[in-house]
């Protein structure tokens, strides 16, 4: 076999694999549209903020002294 | 969606390779047109469940209370705008870029200003910080994407260290680390996204679907896997798979420019932000928007989009000199803030969520908590 036999075949693998890969990204799709409503996707969404509310220093606000960027030292200069 | 057939020249040393490729292309073309019709009929059962919007679902949330923040650090130092930061994952360092060419490190809980490079282009539109802190990646009207690593020896010229990763066709938007040092995330007016190894520039994979420049782009959380989504002046969000260079989900519901995108932090969903003033929610297992965060009064461009460490805040930096805090669940703005003086380009939460920081066209980056 020559260097452009070789060469195709190298190729025509390259695409087939791609091929395969693009079926069963297909294939996925389907079964996940089938799955989820918006309502079922909203409620996850909720129920992870809920989670992690009491840890979000921004939404639940933090006291001064927990807060690096909030202390009132005056800054140093080096 | 148009079916796309790979035409593959047809070589008699093997046929079976011809057979396969048949085959592979006709389960695509049933598989492609099953979807539609899934998805046309998952719309209708929508309709008549009355599958509800997000909003609707949290009405139930508890509403959010009012909120204080202010500005706790201003970093001056920059000589022209401010387009460019992020964070370090020490939580007080932050590197900046600008027009002017110049990269500053600073350590924002005392201002001071660590290290700063000089570039040697002007515009200096995307720059990030290394994983581990030591060293930033930053490039723009360059078409390159940079690594200097940083020194501890402040008298040091970082410039002379300096590596060149990544080359385009055109300006770099954006560029961010993976997981590790090792590898950086672009995106390039030249309408492509393109993955690179540090060590030795070499491209890894690029990623083509965008129609026009790619503006902006977001790693999806570690746990969730190889994924990052990309924005476009194209007007469309596209999510891909980094190990096979495919665009697995794409979405186009904004009637402009996508300057910003950010994954919520679950990994399931992310949001974008547009020079049509909107911000919107796409859910990734619904495969469509859930939320849109709007108001008549707001009619300037988003230029950027992060949330809070929960994800039921968002924040986002406006061409109007504002920043809009909207309540994901809910849909409404909970906070308006004032204080910067042009533009803000730019908008982080810090990596423990403490705090968030702006950089404006007004040469300055604030700090807000």
């Amino acid at each position: 076999m020559n260097m452009s036999t070789t060469n195709n075949i190298a190729q025509a693998r390259k695409l087939v694999e791609q091929l395969r890969i693009e079926a069963g990204i297909e294939r996925i799709k389907v079964i996940i549209l089938v799955i989820y409503f918006v309502s079922k996707a909203a409620a996850d969404l909720m129920s992870y903020c809920e989670q992690h509310a009491r840890s979000d220093p921004l939404l639940v606000g933090v006291p001064t002294s927990e807060n690096p960027f909030k202390d009132k030292k005056p800054c140093i200069i080096l | 969606v148009p079916v796309q057939y790979i035409v593959l020249k047809r070589s008699p040393l093997i046929p079976e390779m011809a057979t396969q490729e048949v085959q592979l292309n006709e389960t695509l073309a049933h598989l492609k047109t099953e979807s539609e019709t899934l998805k046309t009929k998952l719309e209708e059962e929508r309709a008549k469940l009355h599958d509800v919007e997000l909003h609707q679902v949290a009405e139930k949330v508890e509403a959010l209370g009012q909120f204080v923040m202010k500005t706790r650090r201003t970093l001056k130092g920059h000589g022209n705008k401010v387009l460019c930061m992020d964070w370090c994952k020490d939580k007080r360092r932050i590197v900046s870029s600008s027009q002017d060419g110049k990269v500053i490190v600073w350590d924002a809980f005392t201002t001071n200003k660590e290290h700063a490079v000089t570039m040697p282009c002007t515009w200096v539109m995307a720059c990030a910080y290394a994983p581990s802190g030591c060293a930033v990646a930053c490039g723009g009207l360059d078409n390159k994407c940079s690594v200097y690593p940083l020194s501890l020896d402040k008298n040091e010229n970082l410039a002379a260290k300096k590596k060149s990763v990544a080359m385009h066709t055109n300006y770099l938007s954006a560029c961010s680390f993976t997981n590790s040092d090792m590898q950086i995330l672009t995106s390039s007016g030249d309408g492509t996204c393109a993955l690179w190894d540090v060590e030795s520039g070499q491209l890894l994979q690029s990623f083509h679907g965008h129609a026009a420049d790619v503006l902006c782009l977001d790693l999806a959380p570690s746990e969730t896997g190889n994924t990052f989504v990309s924005g476009g002046c194209d007007k469309k969000a596209n999510v891909w798979d980094m190990r096979s260079g495919q665009c697995i989900q794409s979405f186009e519901t904004h009637e402009s420019d996508i300057n910003s995108v950010r994954y919520y932090p679950s990994g399931d969903a992310f949001a974008s932000g547009s020079d049509d003033a909107t911000c919107r929610l796409y859910d990734l297992r619904a495969d469509r928007e859930v939320a849109i965060y709007s108001k008549e009064s707001i009619i300037f461009g988003v230029s950027s989009v992060d949330f809070s460490l929960s994800g039921r805040l968002l924040f986002g930096g406006y061409n109007d000199y504002t920043i809009n805090v909207w309540d994901v669940l809910k849909g409404t703005r909970v906070s308006i803030l004032f204080g910067h003086e042009n533009r803000v380009s730019t908008l982080r939460v810090s990596p423990d969520g403490t705090a968030f920081c702006t950089g404006s066209w007004d040469h300055t980056l604030r700090i807000w908590a």
